[in-house]
């Protein structure tokens, strides 16, 4: 019994450090004193003061933040609305929607990302800041109505005809009993949304133009020169903050009302 | 006493005033798929009176009180309260306030905003609603409490939240769905009086839904019976329990000792019931007009109108023996199953203290007046 579950911790141990080594050695390498090598010359922050005065790679995180912000603030309208609508259809339609929810999720996100390009290119509509929004808003939108939904089938219908019967009217419902009790999965949405944003490369490589060069794409054109310790030190922000999304998205969607 | 028919009631009609009546429901028919869940159901309901629709799950009542409620329609009838058609009218303008079974009180909000819901949601004063929430908290006793979540309350104190949010609004009239239906047995019985004192004290007209037959006899002012969608009684608690329109309103509201047979020639004061068993000897009952001679009918009597003795009884009571088989000790009472025929076996009762006068295997016989026992023709 004993020696099982010690092979068994060896064996999640051995997992976990495949799943996070990489990880580990971006961030032990950003803080590397040498240049352009994989030797160890001492710890060192020069690499993020340097990320401070790069102006090409402030503008992208400045682009990078205004997607994800606009596009966060869209989808997660658009979801939502959409996930308290599917709530009134009948059943089967629901079922046909959320088939066609997923699909989004599951075709290769380089068969979105073309697919966006060429709608924009036939409508006529030049690539940039606003392209790029819109494709995350398109990739976004089934993440947030799923999150919204599953809590909104964990509510009770009742409440809602509790509120009706107390005079409230469909808006006031929405308003003092769904929306409150939603609120968990909103912000859990709105953290999910944001970091896939911030993270995606292809859409935003496919729909992007000049002047909407996001973070990742901009560590992609850098990379092309050789990795960089200041790479690092940025991925290693980036990471940083992707996961104080993801774990706030976690602990917002655990906790009861 | 009369002869019972088994079809149900049609338009009921309670005594008339001169005042409308604050509940009057004209034939309600109510479809779910194929099945007729409402069938033609009429009631009216005066104010300050407490009404029970009592039946067995699926009898239809919960949709009776959706319908009164808003949240169903009618696929044909009409709900008027305080002579106003309800028809179209959604729940939130109707002058009703619901009990839920499961409470529904909002988790995220406070016992106060809980009961504040209904005057907030009509825009009542602050200064107002502070005033009416107090008065409402201080009626279900639960003064103090203002600031807990539902969550934080045992489920007591959720029924007495629930009931305060409900009569804060002062609503024509207090539907109660199964509203005792999630405690626990003692409780629900300290429920049941405080519940109907609030209901006298504050002059409250209810409309409660419930299939436990004790409590509806014991709160309701009148009751209806309600089986497969229909209505098949509506009356007081006693005329509900001792006249029972059919066998199922007999076995519904009590323990129904039977005998099958036919009732037959006519004698002094009434008819002669020939049991179908031959072994029973026939005797007389009061039987109505309706009784024809020869149809078959079924007799039945309630346990507390059996008396049963040791010796065989003198005088005029129809008589059966039987065998004791089992003596149940339920503390006021006593009651014993008296096995009388191969497959037939009755409940009979005695109460008051001291030791059982009858153990398991004891001959005893049974016996009871014409009047004691009710005819069902079928």
């Amino acid at each position: 019994m004993k020696q099982r579950s010690l092979g068994l911790n060896a064996v999640s141990l051995l997992a976990m450090l495949f799943l996070y080594g990489p990880i580990i050695v971006l961030v032990l390498y950003s803080f590397n004193a040498a240049h352009l090598s994989m030797t160890w010359r001492g710890a060192t922050l020069k690499w993020y003061a340097a990320l401070v005065h790069d102006e090409a790679l402030l503008a992208a995180t400045a682009n990078s933040l205004l997607i994800a912000l606009v596009s966060t603030i869209g989808a997660t309208g658009l979801g939502g609305l959409l996930a308290l609508g599917m709530e009134q259809m009948p059943h089967r339609r629901q079922q046909l929607l959320e088939g066609g929810l997923v699909l989004p999720l599951v075709i290769p996100e380089v068969m979105m990302g073309v697919a966006l390009m060429l709608l924009f290119v036939t409508v006529h509509v030049p690539l940039g800041l606003t392209t790029v929004i819109l494709g995350h808003i398109v990739f976004n939108i089934p993440l947030v109505t799923i999150m919204i939904r599953t809590r909104l089938r964990k509510l009770d219908p009742v409440l809602r005809e509790a509120a009706a019967d107390l005079g409230a009217d469909s808006w006031q419902v929405c308003r003092h009993v769904t929306l409150p009790l939603l609120r968990p999965a909103i912000w859990g949405a709105v953290l999910v949304a944001f970091t896939v944003s911030l993270d995606d490369f292809l859409v935003t490589f496919f729909t992007a133009g000049p002047g909407s060069t996001t973070l990742p794409l901009k560590v992609y054109s850098m990379i092309k020169s050789g990795v960089t310790p200041e790479i690092n030190a940025l991925s290693a922000l980036l990471l940083v903050v992707s996961m104080i999304g993801v774990a706030a998205s976690l602990y917002l969607q655990r906790r009861e009302v | 006493m009369a002869t019972f028919s088994t079809s149900p009631v049609s338009a009921s009609g309670p005594s008339l005033s001169s005042t409308v009546p604050t509940i009057d429901i004209r034939a309600i028919v109510r479809h779910h798929g194929p099945v007729a869940a409402v069938d033609h159901v009429s009631f009216q309901v005066r104010r300050g009176e407490f009404f029970s629709i009592l039946g067995p799950s699926g009898a239809g009542k919960t949709s009776v009180l959706r319908i009164v409620a808003g949240f169903e329609d009618p696929d044909a009838g009409d709900v008027l309260i305080d002579g106003r058609s309800m028809l179209g009218v959604p729940p939130n303008r109707r002058p009703v306030n619901l009990v839920f079974q499961s409470y529904a009180l909002f988790p995220h909000l406070t016992v106060f905003e809980n009961v504040a819901f209904g005057l907030r949601m009509r825009r009542v004063p602050a200064a107002l609603i502070a005033e009416q929430v107090e008065q409402a908290l201080a009626m279900v006793k639960l003064v103090g409490k203002e600031r807990r979540k539902p969550a934080q309350l045992s489920g007591g104190e959720q029924q007495r939240v629930a009931l305060a949010r409900a009569l804060v609004n002062k609503p024509a009239v207090v539907l109660l769905d199964e509203p005792l239906a999630a405690l626990d047995q003692q409780l629900r019985q300290a429920m049941q009086v405080e519940l109907k004192s609030i209901q006298e004290q504050a002059g409250l007209t209810c409309v409660c839904v419930t299939h436990h037959q004790e409590e509806a006899m014991m709160m309701s002012d009148r009751i209806a019976v309600m089986h497969q969608g229909r209505m098949w009684q509506v009356g007081t608690p006693r005329d509900v329990y001792e006249n029972p329109r059919n066998l199922f309103v007999s076995r519904f509201l009590g323990v129904s000792n039977e005998l099958p047979g036919r009732v037959d020639d006519v004698v002094e004061d009434g008819h002669l019931f020939h049991p179908a068993d031959d072994q029973v000897p026939a005797f007389p009952v009061h039987a109505g007009s309706e009784a024809s001679p020869g149809g078959s009918a079924t007799w039945s009597i309630r346990p507390e109108r059996l008396r049963m003795s040791r010796e065989r009884p003198a005088g005029r009571d129809a008589v059966l023996n039987g065998f004791i088989e089992k003596v149940l000790f339920a503390g006021s009472e006593t009651k014993y199953l008296v096995r009388v025929g191969r497959d037939r076996l009755w409940e009979a009762r005695t109460t008051g203290a001291g030791e059982s006068p009858h153990a398991p295997g004891d001959a005893v016989f049974l016996h009871w007046a014409p009047g004691d026992g009710r005819v069902f023709v079928e």
